[in-house]
């Protein structure tokens, strides 16, 4: 008897769902944006995602009102757009995931790679990111002026960087490269002689050197050709709104003023030979 | 148990075969119907396509096992996670043993030893074992105390899971020494043997031989927590199945990464039963287990 009513109840189960009707349309319509009346995640105010903890120079202050490069690129862009700006936390690791995003955008130090571009909508850059080299200074690491003096070395990078690209494609080394969750743990890993070098973004690694890492001495920056954008779900026509603002902020200057203002400190590093 | 089997518990009266007939076309449509309603919530959820493609795509799955220049392969790192809980059980086996003989030795002498051996089980069943890997990981290394300090970091991240699994183990053990009566122990003593060849050849072999379902099942446990010695830097499957998750914006690594864990826990979870099936038959059987 009681088999009967779970068999049965599967059925009528089966029998609803398909009824329910077939999956909805994506609502993938690429208009371009209407500056007037953009389309936002919440009614009235921009919404802007970063990780926490958020690292200086990108931000700095209360995470209520960031200021720092990126903090200020934000809230210029809300200000040109006459809206409020609120920002919430996204973690990397979810900035990515399927389903609808709980921001506007989020702006994280993100590299644009055409892979990513498959998942999410890029702005147009807003910073020509390099790799930087972090070592301590009595190791023989510091000596290393070229990418081939690194070979030899255990590098370690962030995961989810593209640090880690540049270590697997263009120095290649022969032991296996240490990954971690954190800078933090990649930082304590350096100091305690657990790898010989760190691979950050130029200005993270300019700034460990200066701030966090006592003893440490970067031994210079490789350019790739990379790029850091804001991230959009796919398919957000905001994108337009914030790459025109973004635009105007480039012919007229600002985004220079504030690189000058946040970053020049940390950029003016040799770079590596080949 | 109402299925067509043979064994000689199940009366061969009345109608016995159409009942099992009956029985397992009631369980085939019942499995039907279950994994269509699954399958249909799946399919039908409005995000459907999307999780199909960022989760299920073919051309990611395969990428991701066989890594490429700028991904290391999954199923290349998962060899880490096989070396890691195979070195570390050996170890576990071991250590958790002495632990459980200890906190049984009996007289005042050795009180200090059972007190030390109650102390370590009580210390690290509590710590969570990430905590565990942070503080061997980071903390000795940053000692400077020698060669223990320049060990290489799965090393470190095999003592951690030594550490605490050990304490879980040697509990599983003191369980087993206990359930063998002590007139066993007065048995083999009234023959000659002294306390310690009581212990090695009457007690421990009944006792251990208890106790393999269970530590089978901490070593189940234990094959997916190597996925946490990741957090110490070297690449793992889990920590692959990351690294490519973020360089490519999609989880089939993930999905990949999960489905070795299983590939490997499966064989041994049906081994683990066939063991307690077997005991229990023995028991059954009324003999000497």
């Amino acid at each position: 008897m009681r088999e009967r009513v779970v068999l049965i109840g599967l059925l009528f189960a089966v029998l609803l769902l398909v009824g329910c009707g077939g999956p909805s349309e994506e609502s993938g319509s690429t208009d371009s944006c209407d500056m007037d009346n953009p389309p936002l995640y919440e009614e009235g105010g921009l919404t802007v995602a970063t990780d926490r903890p958020a690292y200086p120079p990108w931000f700095k202050g209360d995470p209520q009102d960031y200021s720092g490069y990126e903090g200020d690129i934000a809230r210029e862009i809300a200000q040109r757009m006459n809206l409020p700006l609120k920002w919430v936390v996204e973690p990397f690791n979810k900035s990515y995931a399927p389903g609808a995003k709980d921001f506007d955008f989020d702006i994280n130090e993100i590299t644009i790679t055409p892979e990513r571009e498959e998942a999410v909508d890029f702005s147009d850059g807003y910073f020509n990111n390099a790799q930087g080299v972090l070592v301590m200074k009595d190791s023989q690491a510091a000596d290393a002026k070229s990418v081939s003096d690194l070979k030899d070395l255990t590098i370690g990078a962030q995961v989810g960087t593209t640090a880690l690209d540049f270590i697997n494609e263009t120095v290649k080394p022969t032991t296996d490269p240490k990954v971690y969750d954190t800078t933090n743990d990649a930082k304590s890993a350096l100091e305690s002689g657990q790898i010989d070098a760190l691979v950050t973004d130029l200005v993270t690694t300019v700034y460990l050197s200066d701030f966090e890492i006592e003893g440490s001495t970067v031994v210079g920056k490789y350019p790739r050709n990379e790029q850091f954008g804001m991230l959009f779900e796919q398919g957000n026509s905001l994108v337009d709104c914030v790459n025109q603002v973004l635009g105007e902020m480039k012919s007229d200057g600002t985004l220079k003023r504030l690189q000058q203002k946040h970053l020049q400190q940390y950029l003016d590093v040799p770079t590596l030979k080949k | 148990m109402t299925t067509t089997g043979t064994g000689p518990s199940v009366p061969s009266g009345r109608g016995s075969r159409a009942l099992g007939n009956r029985a397992v076309l009631v369980s085939s449509a019942s499995t039907v119907l279950f994994f269509a309603v699954i399958a249909v919530i799946v399919v039908l959820a409005p995000g459907s396509e999307v999780v199909a493609e960022r989760f299920f795509s073919p051309p990611h799955l395969w990428q991701s096992l066989v890594g490429s220049e700028s991904e290391p392969s999954v199923l290349g790192a998962f060899l880490l996670n096989v070396k890691i809980f195979t070195v570390s059980e050996v170890f576990i086996l071991i250590l958790a043993l002495v632990i459980a003989v200890v906190r049984g030795i009996p007289g005042p002498v050795f009180f200090p030893f059972r007190l030390l051996a109650v102390a370590y089980t009580d210390l690290f069943r509590g710590v969570p074992l990430i905590l565990v890997l942070y503080m061997i990981g980071f903390g000795v290394p940053g000692l400077g105390l020698g060669f223990v300090s320049y060990l290489p970091d799965v090393t470190y991240g095999i003592i951690a899971l030594v550490l605490v699994y050990s304490a879980y183990v040697a509990e599983v053990y003191r369980a087993g020494i206990e359930s063998v009566h002590e007139s066993q122990n007065a048995a083999a003593r009234s023959l000659g043997l002294t306390r310690w060849q009581s212990l090695r050849f009457v007690v421990l072999p009944q006792a251990i031989r208890r106790v393999i379902p269970p530590l089978l099942n901490d070593f189940i446990g234990l094959q997916k927590d190597t996925a946490l010695v990741s957090v110490l830097g070297s690449i793992e499957a889990a920590r692959a199945a990351q690294i490519y998750s973020a360089s490519e914006f999609n989880y089939a690594s993930y999905v990949v990464a999960a489905f070795l864990f299983v590939l490997i826990t499966i064989p041994l979870a049906r081994f683990t039963d066939r063991l307690i099936a077997r005991d229990k038959r023995r028991r059954e059987a009324g003999g000497l287990a």
